[in-house]
């Protein structure tokens, strides 16, 4: 919906140009702490606007795609985001998701999105057990389509930090094979070359893997950050690329919505 | 009444903390421990004394917050 808010010279302006901005919902939990690296880079960064959506709202103020940060949600007691799924806000999340609202869990984030079975599987502490902070290098396991992914190429290399104590992502032999057949496995670690070999995974991760979509292709986790990511002086820039096909999903639904 | 809930990672599960344990103590010279898992407990009081029919929905919590199926599973005891 993009509210009809067209300018009466709409004609004689690209169509993209007539679009109101697109709206980000950065959901804070007690103990998010990514939360302003997202809105900045939603916001200030990609231009569009974001805004906070604190964990007790049961409104989800019109957004356009949801993000759930990185950060230690309740203390990451019990696990990690077992205690923050039964947070307000997530039933709107889940409703927002099945009708095929767009949601990007980063980190914690992708850890609430597991506990609360909106992606398959479970995160397990790290096989080193130590809290990884470094840049990887992820692999694009499926490009040039998506809401996630379709301004990075098939077989592209990202660099992406991660900062996580708890990335080792676990899935039993039957999920696994449904996420590879489905193609839901978007991301994973990789070495300079590309290679998805032992010693680029950073946490034990089941088959490299770094972030998944469920089946429908509009509920992404990842624990790299691409917030961190998307601009030259933080170092890395890749990050944008899970930006830009955001907007780009949203700006062909919109035309198609209007149409 | 008190209930006690074990939580332990699935046997097909690795569990680094359980591994870290394992060698800390192979450290400290113990050889004789082959193997060690690290899991949880959480003590629960409860109202009344009717274990019975609390049950289901004690384990309604049990699965749905203190553990996760797909990785753990759990014990649900009650003492007296």
């Amino acid at each position: 919906m993009n509210g009809g808010r067209a300018a009466p010279d709409a004609e004689s302006r690209a169509p993209r140009e007539t679009f109101p901005l697109m709206r980000f919902g950065v959901i804070r939990f007690p103990g998010s702490n990514c939360d302003q690296d997202c809105l900045h880079a939603a916001g200030a960064v990609m231009g569009q606007e974001a805004f906070y959506l604190w964990h007790k709202e049961t409104d989800l103020r019109g957004a356009d795609c949801v993000i759930l940060p990185g950060g230690f949600s309740y203390g990451d007691y019990l696990r990690c985001g077992a205690i923050a799924r039964f947070a307000p806000i997530m039933a709107p999340i889940r409703r927002f998701a099945a009708e095929g609202g767009l949601v990007l869990g980063i980190c914690n984030g992708f850890q609430i999105l597991l506990e609360a079975g909106l992606l398959p599987g479970a995160m397990l502490r790290n096989a080193s057990l130590r809290f990884q902070c470094q840049m990887t290098r992820l692999r694009v396991e499926r490009g040039s389509i998506g809401p996630f992914s379709s301004a990075a190429r098939t077989g592209e290399l990202l660099r992406i930090p991660i900062a996580h104590g708890e990335g080792n992502y676990y899935a039993d032999a039957a999920t696994l094979a449904e996420l590879n057949r489905n193609g839901q496995v978007l991301f994973r670690y990789c070495d300079e070359r590309g290679r998805v070999a032992p010693e680029a995974n950073p946490n034990g991760a089941s088959e490299n893997i770094a972030g998944i979509t469920n089946r429908a292709g509009n509920v992404l986790g990842m624990m790299p950050h691409p917030e961190r990511a998307c601009e030259a002086a933080l170092g890395a820039e890749d990050g944008r690329l899970i930006f830009e096909s955001i907007l780009e999903w949203i700006r062909a639904r919109r035309i198609s919505s209007a149409a | 009444m008190r209930a006690r809930v074990t939580i332990m990672p699935k046997r097909n599960v690795l569990d680094p903390q359980g591994k870290a344990v394992v060698r800390a103590i192979h450290q400290i010279g113990m050889e004789i421990v082959r193997d060690a898992r690290v899991g949880k407990i959480v003590e629960i009081e409860i109202a009344g004394n009717d274990a019975e029919s609390v049950r289901p929905k004690l384990e309604e919590i049990c699965r749905d917050l203190l553990s996760n199926p797909v990785i753990e599973d759990y014990r649900l005891e009650f003492e007296k």
